[in-house]
């Protein structure tokens, strides 16, 4: 009797352990941050871009408007490619864009706006990339879809022709 | 009197110094317990990303603000989800992680003593 249940506890045991890891093996190993998420826009102070005034995050986020916040840096390439589609996103009264100048030096962004235009409403500059840590971000380019002081969106790299009429679609 | 003012001159700048060597210390543990996001199989202590520069730069802030290492890791968590934490959270998902090799384990012990006394 007891010979015999020790076998089948024991071919069991490694049956499941066996259909745990088959399972798991067929996991995505790629980590996938959570786009859709509803977090509130954390409160930071900034200098503005334009001149050493202090920017508070309360003042800019307001209820009931969108805000489409925008991490970039001249240095950035990607940002160029996506530079047309924040231009495109502009031309829309519907929403603020807002940018976070992310480690650069003025002149080089104040450049870099000359040439491919300035498609922000506001600029403030995070210069240690401290407060975008505080957002949660990854790095350049990263945008925030901001409504009713939450995060309801967030684009992690360039955002492209899809994400653009994503954009347009939740805001209309 | 010169060796008094020089020694008051030193005395005031040494206080100016605000990191402390034990802040240094818990600002390195936290840095090599969390996950660099971006980079493959690195830490953010051993990483010079940007993400992992500026990260280093909240922990020191966060560690002068007065939080403890358990706040900055569950501010961490927070904000970019569990993955940061190199050490796995005990809950749901994790039980048959931590539990498997403490089963086997024991298991493995029972086997030896019922051979044991079964020889005896």
């Amino acid at each position: 009797m007891k010979s015999k249940f020790i076998p089948i506890i024991l071919i069991l045991f490694f049956l499941i352990t066996f259909v745990i890891f088959f399972k798991g093996l067929k996991n995505p190993n790629i980590y996938t941050p959570d786009v859709n998420l509803k977090k509130e826009v954390p409160s930071f102070k900034l200098k503005s871009f334009e001149n050493d005034s202090i920017v508070i995050s309360e003042k800019i986020f307001k209820d009931n408007d969108y805000y489409f916040m925008n991490i970039w840096a001249s240095w950035c390439i990607p940002c160029k490619k996506e530079h047309e589609f924040l231009m495109e996103l502009k031309k829309d009264d519907r929403i603020e864009l807002i940018g976070f100048n992310y480690k650069d030096n003025f002149t080089n962004a104040s450049s870099f706006l000359k040439d491919l235009g300035n498609p922000y409403d506001i600029i403030v500059s995070d210069k240690d990339g401290s407060v975008s840590i505080e957002w949660g971000a990854y790095g350049v380019p990263e945008s925030f879809l901001v409504y009713q002081n939450k995060i309801i969106k967030r684009f992690i790299g360039p955002i492209n022709e899809d994400n653009l009429l994503e954009i347009q679609k939740i805001i209309r | 009197m010169k060796f008094i003012h020089i020694f008051l001159i030193v005395a005031i700048i040494l206080n100016f110094n605000f990191l402390k060597a034990d802040e240094i210390k818990t600002e390195n543990k936290i840095a090599k317990n969390l996950r660099c996001l971006i980079c493959q199989g690195q830490s953010v202590h051993d990483s010079d990303s940007e993400f992992a520069i500026s990260l280093k730069l909240v922990i020191k802030n966060k560690i002068q603000e007065g939080l403890s290492e358990e706040q900055i890791y569950s501010f961490l968590k927070m904000k970019y989800g569990e993955w940061i934490l190199y050490d796995p959270v005990f809950n749901r998902n994790t039980y048959f992680l931590w539990l498997l090799p403490i089963l086997i384990f024991l298991a493995g012990g029972a086997i030896i003593i019922k051979r044991f006394y079964n020889k005896k």
